[in-house]
């Protein structure tokens, strides 16, 4: 197998360089399909026959709730690829992908409890899937604490994968929290295998978020690494072409 | 062994030590996992006694109570094969209805009946227009607002 | 449809309103950060050169 191609991505300047590029790609379509999916979900959308206009929560929270979950998998391959290749550009996209990453947990779980005051009945109970989400926003944290407090990149880098590679395995525990015990929170609306429980109007407008919200992350992560990149190569005699251009 | 090599295992290995160390906890730990235990379970003695739990099922279709002039409320609880009757003073939430998901927090008298501090409702991740519901015959909730 | 009507949200404009504001402030804060760290990681960059290019 011809591993150039994969050599050429890990590569800073080629990296920089082609970041910049998809980044308008990425944020203009995002930035288009939020504002069909918020019209979509706001406003074409029927109330649901048993929680109302109040269900239209889920057009944000299960996007968010998906992304936060998404962004974690997403930085730990990241991390290991890092750890394992010693690949410098993987330990930037691990460190710029964790503050975004605990947004959207924190938006879920705020959006959550916003959903569950009026139809629960509670703003919070400790069961397997709001505790278990609530550990990934400490999981976000303490990654972000751990990169603030070493002073040494690459012991900073190792130090985050490792801790990243171990929360890895708090993904299926959210995921699967709902079949494994007992909880307050419903099964998935939408698996994989198997139709969706949601009729079609009530459903486009969540794929639209889903997606929007997946190119909205790229976008974001695309301006962040280069923000790494930038800080991590100071002193290498490509930034100095790129930017004096 | 490579170096690289060397690496990856580490990696794999902290991946599976940590999953292989947390289906561990979550056996031992299994009965504090439970939010809440079914009727089933408590009427063959699954709970430990004397001390407060959460009871969930279905509100059994016609047994929901109210008492005029007070907040007094008496249900039963069934998961379709054992009930137990449940007592509850306070304000219920929006969707708790007849035949649908309920969760209460609360702890088991003498007399067999489960006194309730706290009544949450639980809701099936099924969403669709009323409509549709109607045609389904799905039960709709009648907005209680006593 | 009525404008009232929408922004009552079947009585649940409490709820619904602050989720999909705090969403939308959560997404505009994302780009900013993003943005001004990705300026001011660049604008260090262009400092550190100018001071390297410059004779003792």
């Amino acid at each position: 197998m011809n591993w150039t191609w994969f050599h050429k991505l890990a590569s800073p300047p080629h990296f920089y360089r082609l970041a910049g590029r998809i980044t308008p790609w990425l944020g203009w379509p995002a930035f288009l399909l939020i504002v069909i999916g918020l019209y979509g979900g706001l406003v074409l959308a029927p109330p649901d026959y048993q929680q109302g206009d109040a269900f239209r929560i889920v057009y944000v929270h299960a996007p968010s709730a998906w992304m936060s979950m998404f962004i974690y998998g997403m930085m730990a391959i990241a991390a290991a690829i890092g750890l394992i290749w010693r690949i410098k550009l993987a330990h930037a996209v691990a460190a710029a992908a964790a503050p975004v990453g605990a947004w959207f947990t924190f938006v879920t779980l705020v959006t959550g409890s916003l959903w569950g005051r009026p139809m629960w009945g509670t703003w919070w109970q400790w069961d397997a899937r709001m505790t278990s989400e609530l550990i990934l926003l400490f999981l976000y944290l303490g990654l972000i604490a751990l990169r603030a407090s070493i002073d040494d990149r690459e012991r900073a880098d190792r130090a985050s994968a490792v801790l990243a590679l171990v929360g890895v395995v708090n993904l299926p525990i959210i995921h699967y929290s709902v079949y494994w015990w007992n909880t307050l929170h419903q099964g998935s609306t939408i698996t994989k295998f198997g139709k969706p429980s949601i009729t079609f109007d009530m459903l486009w407008p969540l794929l639209v978020m889903f997606v929007a919200f997946k190119l909205f992350f790229g976008m974001v992560l695309m301006l962040r690494v280069r923000g790494e990149v930038l800080r991590r190569e100071r002193d290498a005699s490509w930034l100095r072409e790129e930017l004096t251009r | 062994m490579t170096p690289r090599r060397k690496r990856l295992l580490a990696v794999l290995a902290i991946v599976v030590g940590v999953g292989a160390a947390a289906v561990l906890a979550s056996l031992a730990f299994e009965e504090n996992l439970l939010y809440f235990y079914s009727p089933t379970q408590i009427v063959a003695g699954e709970v430990p006694e004397g001390r407060t739990f959460r009871i969930g099922g279905l509100v059994t279709t016609g047994s929901v109570q109210r008492s005029s002039g007070s907040l007094e409320v008496h249900f039963v609880v069934t998961d379709n094969q054992e009930s137990i009757p449940v007592r509850y003073t306070g304000l219920l939430p929006d969707l708790f209805s007849e035949g649908k998901g309920v969760i209460a927090h609360g702890h088991m008298t003498d007399s067999g009946e489960f006194v309730a501090d706290e009544v949450l409702a639980k809701h099936d991740e099924n969403y669709m227009p009323p409509e549709v519901a109607e045609s389904l015959h799905m039960p709709t909730p009648a907005r209680t607002t006593e | 449809m009525n404008l009232s009507d929408f922004l009552a949200m079947g009585g649940y404009a409490a709820f619904v309103w602050p989720s999909f504001g705090l969403t939308l402030i959560m997404l505009i804060l994302n780009v900013r950060n993003a943005r001004r760290m990705h300026a001011l990681a660049r604008e260090h960059a262009l400092r550190r050169l100018d001071a390297a290019r410059k004779p003792t």
